[in-house]
Protein backbone atom coordinates (compact mmCIF):
# COMPACT_ATOMS: atom_id res chain seq x y z
CA UNK A 1 0.00 0.00 0.00
CA UNK A 2 1.18 3.45 -0.77
CA UNK A 3 2.08 5.72 2.01
CA UNK A 4 2.58 9.68 1.95
CA UNK A 5 5.30 11.00 4.43
CA UNK A 6 6.78 14.26 5.51
CA UNK A 7 10.82 14.46 5.02
CA UNK A 8 12.87 14.80 7.09
CA UNK A 9 11.75 11.49 8.31
CA UNK A 10 12.17 10.81 11.96
CA UNK A 11 13.63 7.20 12.79
CA UNK A 12 10.48 6.80 14.67
CA UNK A 13 8.67 7.60 11.80
CA UNK A 14 10.63 4.77 9.90
CA UNK A 15 10.18 1.95 12.27
CA UNK A 16 6.89 0.77 10.77
CA UNK A 17 8.28 0.69 7.30
CA UNK A 18 9.09 -2.60 5.40
CA UNK A 19 11.28 -3.56 2.65
CA UNK A 20 8.98 -3.40 -0.89
CA UNK A 21 7.19 -0.35 0.95
CA UNK A 22 6.08 2.06 -2.04
CA UNK A 23 6.52 5.44 -0.30
CA UNK A 24 5.62 9.22 -1.52
CA UNK A 25 7.77 11.95 0.69
CA UNK A 26 7.24 15.10 0.58
CA UNK A 27 9.52 17.85 2.14
CA UNK A 28 13.20 18.78 2.20
CA UNK A 29 16.26 16.52 1.60
CA UNK A 30 20.20 17.09 0.21
CA UNK A 31 21.73 15.78 -2.68
CA UNK A 32 25.24 14.30 -1.94
CA UNK A 33 27.64 12.27 -4.02
CA UNK A 34 31.48 10.77 -3.94
CA UNK A 35 33.17 13.99 -3.75
CA UNK A 36 30.14 15.78 -0.97
CA UNK A 37 30.52 12.58 0.86
CA UNK A 38 34.44 12.78 0.64
CA UNK A 39 34.87 16.70 1.71
CA UNK A 40 32.03 15.87 4.71
CA UNK A 41 34.60 12.91 6.23
CA UNK A 42 36.96 15.33 5.87
CA UNK A 43 35.82 18.46 7.31
CA UNK A 44 34.78 15.97 10.23
CA UNK A 45 38.04 14.43 10.76
CA UNK A 46 39.88 17.98 10.89
CA UNK A 47 37.62 18.60 13.58
CA UNK A 48 35.10 20.98 11.73
CA UNK A 49 31.36 20.86 11.54
CA UNK A 50 29.16 19.27 8.31
CA UNK A 51 28.04 22.21 6.03
CA UNK A 52 24.83 21.10 6.31
CA UNK A 53 22.36 19.92 9.67
CA UNK A 54 22.24 16.05 8.96
CA UNK A 55 19.65 15.68 11.84
CA UNK A 56 16.94 13.31 10.28
CA UNK A 57 18.54 13.98 6.66
CA UNK A 58 17.32 12.42 3.66
CA UNK A 59 21.10 12.13 1.73
CA UNK A 60 20.12 11.27 -1.67
CA UNK A 61 23.04 10.17 -3.90
CA UNK A 62 22.30 12.44 -7.19
CA UNK A 63 23.93 14.72 -9.57
CA UNK A 64 21.48 16.39 -11.31
CA UNK A 65 22.21 17.84 -15.41
CA UNK A 66 21.48 22.29 -15.40
CA UNK A 67 18.18 23.03 -14.90
CA UNK A 68 16.81 24.79 -18.12
CA UNK A 69 15.31 28.04 -17.44
CA UNK A 70 12.48 28.34 -15.21
CA UNK A 71 12.83 24.55 -14.49
CA UNK A 72 13.11 23.92 -10.26
CA UNK A 73 15.94 21.45 -11.15
CA UNK A 74 17.55 19.70 -13.89
CA UNK A 75 16.82 16.01 -14.38
CA UNK A 76 18.01 13.65 -12.06
CA UNK A 77 18.19 10.47 -10.68
CA UNK A 78 20.10 8.01 -7.88
CA UNK A 79 23.62 7.15 -9.10
CA UNK A 80 24.98 3.56 -7.75
CA UNK A 81 24.74 3.56 -4.24
CA UNK A 82 27.73 1.31 -3.12
CA UNK A 83 30.31 3.97 -4.25
CA UNK A 84 29.39 5.45 -1.07
CA UNK A 85 29.11 2.38 1.23
CA UNK A 86 32.18 3.39 2.99
CA UNK A 87 30.43 6.58 4.54
CA UNK A 88 27.36 5.39 5.58
CA UNK A 89 28.44 4.96 9.31
CA UNK A 90 29.79 8.38 9.68
CA UNK A 91 26.37 9.95 8.19
CA UNK A 92 24.38 7.89 10.59
CA UNK A 93 26.52 9.33 13.18
CA UNK A 94 26.05 12.32 11.91
CA UNK A 95 22.50 12.41 12.21
CA UNK A 96 21.28 10.90 8.74
CA UNK A 97 18.02 8.95 8.58
CA UNK A 98 17.50 7.52 5.32
CA UNK A 99 19.80 6.87 1.69
CA UNK A 100 17.73 7.19 -1.64
CA UNK A 101 20.27 5.47 -4.56
CA UNK A 102 20.16 2.58 -6.70
CA UNK A 103 21.52 -0.81 -6.61
CA UNK A 104 22.84 -3.45 -3.65
CA UNK A 105 24.68 -2.22 -0.62
CA UNK A 106 27.49 -4.12 1.12
CA UNK A 107 26.15 -6.44 3.42
CA UNK A 108 27.79 -4.21 6.35
CA UNK A 109 25.51 -1.07 5.38
CA UNK A 110 22.67 -3.77 6.18
CA UNK A 111 23.93 -4.50 10.00
CA UNK A 112 24.54 -0.11 10.12
CA UNK A 113 20.88 0.12 8.91
CA UNK A 114 19.84 -2.01 11.91
CA UNK A 115 22.36 -0.60 14.42
CA UNK A 116 21.55 3.17 13.50
CA UNK A 117 17.51 2.41 13.12
CA UNK A 118 18.00 3.90 9.34
CA UNK A 119 16.80 2.79 6.26
CA UNK A 120 17.75 2.19 2.45
CA UNK A 121 15.10 3.85 -0.10
CA UNK A 122 15.42 2.98 -3.81
CA UNK A 123 14.96 4.97 -6.49
CA UNK A 124 14.49 4.76 -9.94
CA UNK A 125 17.71 4.97 -11.75
CA UNK A 126 17.79 6.34 -15.32
CA UNK A 127 13.92 7.95 -14.62
CA UNK A 128 15.81 11.69 -14.81
CA UNK A 129 12.55 13.50 -16.39
CA UNK A 130 9.91 12.09 -14.19
CA UNK A 131 12.15 12.35 -10.84
CA UNK A 132 12.29 15.97 -12.25
CA UNK A 133 9.13 16.50 -12.06
CA UNK A 134 8.90 15.84 -8.04
CA UNK A 135 11.55 18.23 -7.43
CA UNK A 136 9.43 21.56 -6.36
CA UNK A 137 12.46 23.91 -5.44
CA UNK A 138 16.76 23.23 -5.33
CA UNK A 139 18.92 25.54 -3.94
CA UNK A 140 22.53 25.06 -3.87
CA UNK A 141 23.78 24.93 0.10
CA UNK A 142 27.76 23.89 -0.07
CA UNK A 143 30.64 23.01 -2.38
CA UNK A 144 29.37 24.91 -5.15
CA UNK A 145 33.00 24.24 -6.66
CA UNK A 146 32.06 20.43 -6.98
CA UNK A 147 29.46 21.07 -10.06
CA UNK A 148 26.90 18.68 -10.44
CA UNK A 149 28.27 16.81 -7.01
CA UNK A 150 28.08 20.15 -5.25
CA UNK A 151 25.57 19.79 -1.78
CA UNK A 152 21.79 20.81 -3.04
CA UNK A 153 19.02 20.88 -0.78
CA UNK A 154 16.10 20.02 -2.64
CA UNK A 155 12.15 20.40 -1.53
CA UNK A 156 10.27 17.37 -3.05
CA UNK A 157 6.51 16.51 -3.52
CA UNK A 158 5.41 12.80 -3.97
CA UNK A 159 8.67 11.35 -4.57
CA UNK A 160 8.08 8.08 -5.42
CA UNK A 161 10.64 5.78 -3.79
CA UNK A 162 10.78 1.79 -2.83
CA UNK A 163 11.75 0.67 0.67
CA UNK A 164 15.06 -1.10 -0.11
CA UNK A 165 16.26 -1.89 3.21
CA UNK A 166 14.21 -1.57 6.47
CA UNK A 167 15.33 -0.77 10.16
CA UNK A 168 15.03 -4.23 10.71
CA UNK A 169 17.97 -5.16 8.17
CA UNK A 170 15.45 -6.65 5.81
CA UNK A 171 16.75 -6.33 1.98
CA UNK A 172 14.50 -6.07 -1.03
CA UNK A 173 16.95 -7.69 -3.28
CA UNK A 174 17.17 -10.77 -1.22
CA UNK A 175 13.37 -11.26 -0.87
CA UNK A 176 12.89 -10.41 -4.26
CA UNK A 177 15.16 -11.74 -6.76
CA UNK A 178 15.50 -15.46 -5.96
CA UNK A 179 11.03 -15.44 -6.68
CA UNK A 180 11.99 -15.14 -10.04
CA UNK A 181 15.54 -16.65 -10.20
CA UNK A 182 15.44 -20.03 -12.41
CA UNK A 183 16.97 -23.00 -10.62
CA UNK A 184 16.11 -25.90 -13.06
CA UNK B 1 21.88 16.07 -27.27
CA UNK B 2 18.95 14.60 -29.50
CA UNK B 3 19.96 10.89 -28.40
CA UNK B 4 19.86 11.90 -24.87
CA UNK B 5 16.39 13.03 -24.71
CA UNK B 6 14.51 10.93 -26.76
CA UNK B 7 14.75 6.93 -26.74
CA UNK B 8 14.58 4.89 -30.05
CA UNK B 9 10.97 3.73 -30.97
CA UNK B 10 12.59 0.09 -30.63
CA UNK B 11 13.70 0.25 -26.44
CA UNK B 12 10.09 1.71 -25.78
CA UNK B 13 8.58 -1.01 -28.12
CA UNK B 14 11.10 -3.43 -25.88
CA UNK B 15 10.32 -1.89 -22.60
CA UNK B 16 6.36 -2.76 -23.16
CA UNK B 17 7.23 -6.10 -24.53
CA UNK B 18 8.94 -6.33 -21.08
CA UNK B 19 6.07 -4.87 -19.21
CA UNK B 20 3.20 -7.56 -21.04
CA UNK B 21 5.89 -10.84 -19.66
CA UNK B 22 6.79 -9.43 -16.52
CA UNK B 23 5.27 -11.06 -13.11
CA UNK B 24 6.78 -8.88 -10.40
CA UNK B 25 4.74 -6.72 -9.44
CA UNK B 26 7.84 -4.42 -8.32
CA UNK B 27 9.02 -5.24 -11.53
CA UNK B 28 5.78 -3.79 -13.38
CA UNK B 29 5.76 -0.81 -11.55
CA UNK B 30 9.72 0.15 -12.68
CA UNK B 31 8.66 -0.73 -16.17
CA UNK B 32 5.32 1.12 -16.22
CA UNK B 33 7.64 4.42 -14.47
CA UNK B 34 10.50 3.91 -17.05
CA UNK B 35 7.75 4.23 -19.91
CA UNK B 36 6.74 7.21 -18.22
CA UNK B 37 10.26 9.41 -17.91
CA UNK B 38 10.10 8.16 -21.36
CA UNK B 39 7.37 10.10 -22.35
CA UNK B 40 7.98 13.63 -19.65
CA UNK B 41 11.61 14.02 -20.97
CA UNK B 42 10.32 14.08 -24.84
CA UNK B 43 7.51 15.92 -23.75
CA UNK B 44 10.18 18.81 -22.17
CA UNK B 45 12.51 17.79 -24.30
CA UNK B 46 15.21 17.15 -21.35
CA UNK B 47 17.36 14.22 -20.88
CA UNK B 48 15.97 10.82 -19.82
CA UNK B 49 18.42 10.10 -17.74
CA UNK B 50 21.29 12.92 -15.84
CA UNK B 51 24.28 10.72 -16.55
CA UNK B 52 24.30 11.58 -20.22
CA UNK B 53 27.36 9.88 -20.31
CA UNK B 54 30.60 9.48 -22.23
CA UNK B 55 30.26 10.86 -25.77
CA UNK B 56 31.40 7.58 -27.57
CA UNK B 57 31.67 8.33 -30.97
CA UNK B 58 32.47 5.80 -33.72
CA UNK B 59 32.94 6.97 -36.89
CA UNK B 60 33.05 4.18 -40.25
CA UNK B 61 35.13 6.22 -43.16
CA UNK B 62 34.85 5.56 -46.62
CA UNK B 63 37.81 5.60 -48.36
CA UNK B 64 37.23 8.13 -51.06
CA UNK B 65 37.10 10.56 -48.41
CA UNK B 66 39.09 13.38 -47.60
CA UNK B 67 38.77 16.56 -45.76
CA UNK B 68 41.00 19.54 -45.29
CA UNK B 69 41.21 21.94 -42.18
CA UNK B 70 41.75 21.15 -38.35
CA UNK B 71 41.92 17.39 -37.37
CA UNK B 72 38.52 15.64 -37.39
CA UNK B 73 38.75 14.58 -33.04
CA UNK B 74 38.68 18.64 -32.74
CA UNK B 75 35.60 18.61 -34.76
CA UNK B 76 34.03 16.10 -32.52
CA UNK B 77 35.57 17.34 -29.83
CA UNK B 78 33.66 20.80 -30.74
CA UNK B 79 30.45 19.41 -31.66
CA UNK B 80 30.19 17.41 -28.05
CA UNK B 81 31.17 20.97 -26.33
CA UNK B 82 28.32 22.04 -27.87
CA UNK B 83 25.44 19.25 -27.31
CA UNK B 84 26.29 19.42 -24.22
CA UNK B 85 26.04 22.98 -23.63
CA UNK B 86 23.23 23.64 -25.50
CA UNK B 87 21.43 20.61 -24.41
CA UNK B 88 21.23 21.25 -20.78
CA UNK B 89 23.46 17.85 -20.27
CA UNK B 90 25.73 17.15 -17.43
CA UNK B 91 29.31 17.24 -17.69
CA UNK B 92 30.25 14.50 -16.24
CA UNK B 93 34.16 14.02 -17.57
CA UNK B 94 36.95 14.92 -15.42
CA UNK B 95 40.95 13.93 -15.05
CA UNK B 96 41.21 10.98 -13.06
CA UNK B 97 43.64 12.00 -11.18
CA UNK B 98 42.62 15.15 -10.11
CA UNK B 99 39.23 15.08 -9.96
CA UNK B 100 39.21 18.27 -12.11
CA UNK B 101 36.32 18.98 -14.27
CA UNK B 102 37.00 19.45 -18.34
CA UNK B 103 33.49 21.47 -18.07
CA UNK B 104 32.28 20.77 -21.26
CA UNK B 105 32.24 16.69 -21.34
CA UNK B 106 35.32 16.26 -23.61
CA UNK B 107 37.26 14.26 -24.89
CA UNK B 108 34.95 12.19 -26.87
CA UNK B 109 36.08 8.10 -26.82
CA UNK B 110 36.39 7.58 -30.35
CA UNK B 111 36.75 5.39 -32.56
CA UNK B 112 37.65 5.26 -36.22
CA UNK B 113 36.98 2.20 -39.26
CA UNK B 114 38.18 2.71 -42.98
CA UNK B 115 35.28 1.67 -44.83
CA UNK B 116 34.66 1.01 -48.88
CA UNK B 117 32.59 4.02 -50.17
CA UNK B 118 32.03 7.83 -49.97
CA UNK B 119 29.82 8.07 -47.22
CA UNK B 120 31.19 8.84 -43.44
CA UNK B 121 28.76 7.09 -41.20
CA UNK B 122 28.79 8.16 -37.69
CA UNK B 123 27.06 6.47 -34.21
CA UNK B 124 26.87 8.47 -31.14
CA UNK B 125 26.40 6.34 -28.38
CA UNK B 126 26.29 8.41 -24.61
CA UNK B 127 27.50 5.85 -22.20
CA UNK B 128 26.28 6.36 -18.71
CA UNK B 129 29.06 5.29 -15.94
CA UNK B 130 27.08 3.15 -13.33
CA UNK B 131 26.58 0.30 -16.20
CA UNK B 132 30.01 1.32 -18.13
CA UNK B 133 31.08 0.79 -14.44
CA UNK B 134 29.90 -3.14 -14.57
CA UNK B 135 32.03 -4.02 -17.85
CA UNK B 136 34.26 -7.21 -17.06
CA UNK B 137 37.31 -8.28 -19.34
CA UNK B 138 38.04 -12.07 -18.99
CA UNK B 139 41.14 -13.48 -20.53
CA UNK B 140 40.10 -17.01 -20.01
CA UNK B 141 41.38 -20.03 -21.56
CA UNK B 142 40.57 -22.47 -24.20
CA UNK B 143 39.17 -25.10 -22.85
CA UNK B 144 36.58 -22.98 -20.81
CA UNK B 145 34.54 -23.74 -24.38
CA UNK B 146 31.11 -21.87 -25.01
CA UNK B 147 30.08 -22.84 -21.83
CA UNK B 148 32.69 -21.17 -20.08
CA UNK B 149 31.84 -17.89 -21.72
CA UNK B 150 28.10 -17.89 -21.41
CA UNK B 151 28.97 -18.15 -17.77
CA UNK B 152 31.38 -15.47 -17.23
CA UNK B 153 28.66 -13.26 -18.92
CA UNK B 154 26.03 -14.71 -16.79
CA UNK B 155 28.49 -14.09 -13.76
CA UNK B 156 29.21 -10.60 -15.20
CA UNK B 157 24.97 -9.55 -15.21
CA UNK B 158 24.56 -11.40 -11.65
CA UNK B 159 27.93 -8.93 -10.27
CA UNK B 160 26.20 -6.32 -11.58
CA UNK B 161 22.87 -6.19 -10.19
CA UNK B 162 21.21 -2.93 -10.06
CA UNK B 163 23.56 -0.94 -10.45
CA UNK B 164 23.95 -1.43 -14.28
CA UNK B 165 20.56 0.14 -14.39
CA UNK B 166 18.62 -3.08 -16.24
CA UNK B 167 16.83 -4.24 -17.70
CA UNK B 168 20.39 -4.59 -20.32
CA UNK B 169 21.16 -4.78 -23.47
CA UNK B 170 24.63 -6.68 -22.88
CA UNK B 171 27.25 -6.62 -25.21
CA UNK B 172 29.67 -9.50 -25.58
CA UNK B 173 33.01 -9.46 -27.28
CA UNK B 174 34.82 -12.74 -28.06
CA UNK B 175 38.60 -13.54 -29.39
CA UNK B 176 40.87 -10.77 -30.58
CA UNK B 177 42.90 -9.67 -28.54
CA UNK B 178 42.71 -7.39 -24.27
CA UNK B 179 41.89 -3.58 -25.91
CA UNK B 180 40.42 -5.05 -28.95
CA UNK B 181 37.61 -7.72 -27.75
CA UNK B 182 36.63 -4.67 -25.13
CA UNK B 183 35.78 -2.79 -28.20
CA UNK B 184 34.11 -5.64 -29.49
CA UNK B 185 31.41 -5.74 -27.21
CA UNK B 186 30.94 -2.23 -27.17
CA UNK B 187 30.45 -2.46 -30.65
CA UNK B 188 27.77 -5.19 -30.03
CA UNK B 189 25.42 -2.44 -28.53
CA UNK B 190 25.64 -0.53 -31.69
CA UNK B 191 23.73 -3.17 -33.49
CA UNK B 192 19.92 -2.47 -33.81
CA UNK B 193 18.35 -3.61 -30.23
CA UNK B 194 17.44 -7.06 -31.01
CA UNK B 195 18.82 -8.25 -34.74
CA UNK B 196 20.56 -11.28 -34.32
CA UNK B 197 24.10 -11.77 -35.90
CA UNK B 198 23.93 -12.73 -39.05
CA UNK B 199 26.04 -15.73 -38.48
CA UNK B 200 23.42 -18.56 -37.34
CA UNK B 201 25.44 -20.19 -34.99
CA UNK B 202 26.56 -17.10 -32.91
CA UNK B 203 22.54 -15.70 -33.54
CA UNK B 204 21.49 -18.90 -31.70
CA UNK B 205 23.66 -18.21 -28.77
CA UNK B 206 22.53 -14.79 -28.24
CA UNK B 207 19.00 -15.92 -27.88
CA UNK B 208 19.96 -19.03 -25.62
CA UNK B 209 22.15 -16.31 -22.94
CA UNK B 210 19.76 -13.71 -23.43
CA UNK B 211 17.66 -16.32 -21.57
CA UNK B 212 20.06 -17.49 -19.29
CA UNK B 213 20.85 -14.07 -18.03
CA UNK B 214 16.56 -13.51 -17.42
CA UNK B 215 16.80 -16.39 -15.30
CA UNK B 216 18.72 -14.88 -13.15
CA UNK B 217 15.82 -13.49 -11.42
CA UNK B 218 17.49 -9.76 -11.03
CA UNK B 219 14.64 -8.20 -12.88
CA UNK B 220 14.27 -4.16 -13.39
CA UNK B 221 16.67 -2.28 -11.68
CA UNK B 222 17.77 -5.33 -9.71
CA UNK B 223 14.42 -5.51 -7.46
CA UNK B 224 14.01 -8.64 -8.60
CA UNK B 225 11.85 -9.74 -11.77
CA UNK B 226 11.85 -11.74 -15.44
CA UNK B 227 12.82 -9.28 -17.31
CA UNK B 228 16.75 -8.42 -16.36
CA UNK B 229 18.10 -7.83 -20.15
CA UNK B 230 16.30 -6.72 -23.33
CA UNK B 231 18.68 -8.45 -25.92
CA UNK B 232 21.73 -9.99 -26.03
CA UNK B 233 24.69 -9.22 -29.01
CA UNK B 234 27.71 -10.97 -29.51
CA UNK B 235 30.89 -10.29 -31.76
CA UNK B 236 33.47 -12.37 -32.37
CA UNK B 237 36.77 -11.99 -34.37
CA UNK B 238 39.91 -14.52 -34.45
CA UNK B 239 42.12 -14.80 -31.69
CA UNK B 240 45.79 -16.36 -30.58
CA UNK B 241 45.35 -20.01 -30.24
CA UNK B 242 46.22 -19.66 -26.45
CA UNK B 243 43.85 -17.06 -25.50
CA UNK B 244 39.85 -16.56 -24.73
CA UNK B 245 39.53 -12.94 -24.46
CA UNK B 246 35.75 -12.44 -23.61
CA UNK B 247 35.01 -8.98 -22.90
CA UNK B 248 31.21 -7.73 -21.39
CA UNK B 249 29.83 -4.43 -21.93
CA UNK B 250 26.40 -3.70 -20.40
CA UNK B 251 24.17 -0.86 -21.55
CA UNK B 252 21.81 0.33 -18.92
CA UNK B 253 17.86 0.52 -20.02
CA UNK B 254 18.55 4.53 -21.57
CA UNK B 255 19.83 2.57 -24.64
CA UNK B 256 20.93 6.23 -26.36
CA UNK B 257 22.05 5.67 -30.11
CA UNK B 258 22.28 8.13 -32.51
CA UNK B 259 23.02 7.75 -35.95
CA UNK B 260 23.76 9.75 -39.02
CA UNK B 261 25.15 9.53 -42.65
CA UNK B 262 26.97 11.99 -43.97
Amino acid sequence: MPLYMDLPLSKEALKPLRTGDILYLSGPLYTARDAAHKRIAVAVSSGQKPPIDLTDAAIFYTGPCPAKPGAPSGPLSPTTSARMDSFVELMFKLGMSSMIGKGDRAPYVTDLCRHYGGVYLLGFGGAAALTASWVIASELVAYEDLGTEAIRRLTVEKMKVIVGIDSLGTVLMEQEIPKYRYNG
Amino acid sequence: MHSCVELGAEVLQAYRSALEREESPIGREVLQTLLDNAAIAKEQQIACCQDTGTAIVYLQIGQEISWLGPPLVHSINEGVRQGYRDGYLRMSIHNPLTGENTGDNTPAVVHYDIVEGDKVTVHVLPKGGGSENMSRLGMLVPAVGVAGIRDFVVESVILAGGKACPPLIVGVGIGATADSVSWLAKRALLRPLGEHHPDATIAALEKSWLQSVNETGIGPLGMGGRTTALALHIETQGCHITGMPVAVNLQCHAHRHGIAVL
